[in-house]
């Protein structure tokens, strides 16, 4: 089957397997090697793509909810979205989300993501209680943070890559309304962005979009838009229709011109330096679900979404770098994501550490991994790194730089003998 | 709210059906064979939705079985809707009759045989509605799969029938026709993407025609002009094509 992620880059032809119940997991994990779970395809890169693909989207099934402490136990096929529908109208809600609903409970703990609150909530599997694995072996562990620090290091950021998560536990949170109190501060420059950030860094939620084409004096102008629930007790949330985008845009729909004429006005329609907004769920942590297919804009080539993080103390001088790196290269990036992050858990190869990440679109086009080169060159000076559920290209030796737990991932890996079994491109690609 | 009474309730379908209804606050029976495989899907609507989902038994092939089936029902159900269907082998059938028996039997006489108990029922209570799953399998016999065409093209006549009977006891009758569903049925078979539609779709599709009163729901929507084409192919032209 031709498969691929969301950045529709690459295409590949893969075996595709579903299974029904654990013993047709097992016989698959026992007579094929190079397998990678694909949950919903919502990374953006390689890392679900292999020659061997187990499907676990179809292993949806909610299997239980204790109301009194909010602890959720769900297959790993269950997507966010699914568990929104299910218990925001009941006053709970996700205590740790990226910005798509779109994405499975599996995928969430293998890329161990995170959200705008990582500052005070960290990442995804800071609210996992355990979760049930398949092993290169056809065993089944069951594993939380106590029981097997390893396998849960090893597997919370792990990619997939140390077998096939059949079911987690996850605590939610209350909430007492469906909208947020959103704030939007408007600054000039990346000077005043940092200074916004830390100035609102109580608020539990905060993202920040840049304008990347910005030059000069106006680097690192953004939108800072911070955000916490409301307590007004409204919680009818009603899935909206979705507006879907029918084809691939031709590929030069997007080019310096037009991009910028959307940063002009996206940053234009705000008029003062602070406003205030009441906004609902969907509107303020998943805009772009409301946008179906949303990655044809790109076109058929395809694109890619460049995330790095770098540590506080070199942020600052790092971005400001970056920055006029982009804008001198004139490639255009829709959307750019800054974002303040909280301290670093001990998974092996979780993204987060306290430091800001800068997160941008583009499209797959010539010299663009020339471009994205050179931007290692620089994140890896300022002692950052790359987001592997983001990436499509990062070279062995940059993504070695950025993760000091790298030789204690591949040394377990070996060990356990996930290494031959459970592949995925990257994983190949950066030798993990 | 009440009782929706989903028979075949093992098939992707089926299953996608149910979650809608829970969704929409009704409570479920379930019905099928060895229904217990079915624990753990209904414990997930269950868990969803906090509606009470109920599994029953019920070989909808074991005729005599019926009667007895509808009326240990607790409570009577505000409506039913068929998922059952069986697709078979047409090479098989063609040598083999009682595989041709099985196919008409699991799509045309176990469905009426329920059905006509149910009716019956509804007719007296002047309330209901009754949603049955065909095919437009059933518009024209094709080559491919004609014995499995000719079982559907006799429950669509007798929906149409039946939602005749049944108007003047202001009992609903749909009858829905989906094309091609990504389900287990047809897993492996190479469907073109843009006339293929996944259950969810059929299932929120089926709920809003049952709500709204449709009387015949092509799913997805193409599927009623392709049809109305093929119908329409004059028969010496249409014995020459493999289609």
């Amino acid at each position: 089957m031709n498969l691929m992620s969301w950045g529709m880059y690459p295409r590949i032809e893969s075996n595709v397997f579903k299974f029904d119940g654990e013993e047709s997991l097992k016989h698959v994990i026992n007579e094929h090697s190079e397998l990678i779970p694909y949950g919903n395809g919502r990374s953006y890169g390689d890392s679900a793509l292999s020659r061997n693909i187990v499907d676990l989207r179809p292993k949806n099934h909610f299997i239980d909810f204790d109301e009194d402490n909010g602890l959720l136990h769900v297959q790993a096929g269950v997507m966010l979205a699914e568990i929104l529908e299910a218990f925001v109208l009941r006053g709970w809600f996700l205590k740790v989300t990226p910005g798509t609903k779109l994405i499975t409970v599996g995928g969430a703990i293998a890329s161990d993501i995170h959200g705008k609150n990582h500052h005070v909530a960290g990442c995804f599997c800071e609210c996992v209680e355990d979760f049930k694995i398949m092993l290169a072996d056809g065993t089944i562990a069951s594993c939380s943070k106590k029981t097997a620090p390893e396998l849960w290091k090893a597997t919370c950021g792990g990619m997939g890559l140390t077998g096939v998560i059949l079911a987690a536990r996850i605590y939610l949170k209350k909430i007492n309304s469906h909208y947020i109190n959103q704030t939007t501060i408007k600054t000039r420059n990346l000077k005043e962005t940092f200074a916004a950030f830390e100035e609102y860094r109580d608020k539990p939620y905060s993202v920040a979009w840049i304008d990347c084409l910005a030059r000069g004096d106006d680097i690192g102008k953004c939108l800072l838009m911070v955000g916490d629930f409301r307590d007004d007790g409204q919680l009818d949330y009603r899935l909206k229709p979705q507006k879907t985008i029918p084809f691939n845009f031709p590929s030069f729909a997007l080019n310096n011109w037009s991009v910028r004429a959307f940063n002009k006005l996206y940053y234009g329609r705000v008029k003062e330096r602070v406003t205030r907004q009441k906004v609902d769920i969907d509107t303020f942590f998943y805009p772009l679900d409301a946008i179906g297919h949303w990655n044809r804009i790109y076109g058929k080539p395809g694109f890619t979404q460049y995330q790095f993080i770098l540590p506080k103390e070199t942020s600052y001088k790092g971005l400001e770098e970056i920055l006029g790196a982009i804008a001198d290269s004139g490639k255009g990036s829709f959307l750019a994501v800054l974002k303040l992050y909280g301290e670093a858990n001990g998974n092996w190869l979780s993204f987060p550490m306290e430091g800001y990440s800068l997160a941008l679109d583009f499209k797959i086009e010539k010299g663009l991994f020339e471009l994205l080169d050179s931007l290692d060159k620089i994140v890896i000076k300022h002692l950052g790194r790359i987001y592997l559920t983001k990436d499509v290209r990062v070279s062995r030796e940059t993504f070695e730089k950025g993760y000091p737990e790298i030789e204690t991932f591949r040394k377990y890996r070996k060990d356990q003998n996930m290494d031959t079994k459970f592949q995925s491109l990257q994983s190949k690609r950066v030798g993990i | 709210m009440s009782y929706v009474l989903i028979v075949g309730a093992k098939s992707d379908i089926a299953k996608a059906i149910a979650r809608e209804y829970a969704g929409h606050g009704y409570d479920l029976y379930l019905a099928a064979r060895n229904s217990k495989e079915l624990e753990e899907f209904a414990q997930d609507i269950t868990v969803r939705t906090r509606r009470v989902v109920k599994i029953k038994e019920l070989d909808i092939l074991d005729y005599d079985s019926h009667q007895v089936f509808y009326d240990k029902l607790e409570e009577k159900p505000l409506g039913v809707i068929s998922v059952v269907g069986y697709l078979g082998d047409q090479k098989k059938a063609q040598s083999d009759f009682d595989e041709v028996q099985k196919i008409i039997a699991t799509n045309s006489t176990g469905i009426i045989s329920l059905f006509n108990i149910i009716a019956n029922d509804f007719e007296q209570r002047r309330s209901g509605f009754m949603v049955g799953i065909s095919s437009v399998a059933g518009d024209r016999g094709r080559k491919n799969n004609y014995i499995y065409g000719s079982a559907k093209a006799s429950l669509t006549a007798y929906l149409s029938g039946l939602r005749n009977r049944l108007y003047a006891a202001q009992v609903h009758v749909l009858t829905v026709n989906p094309g091609f569903v990504a389900t287990k049925m047809t897993e492996g078979m190479d469907l073109p993407a843009k006339m293929t539609a996944q259950p969810e779709t059929v299932a929120k599709d089926i709920y809003q025609a049952q709500q709204n009163g449709t009387n015949v729901l092509y799913t997805k929507w193409i599927w009623r002009w392709v049809m109305l084409i093929i119908r329409n192919i004059p028969e010496f032209q249409f014995k020459k094509m493999s289609i």
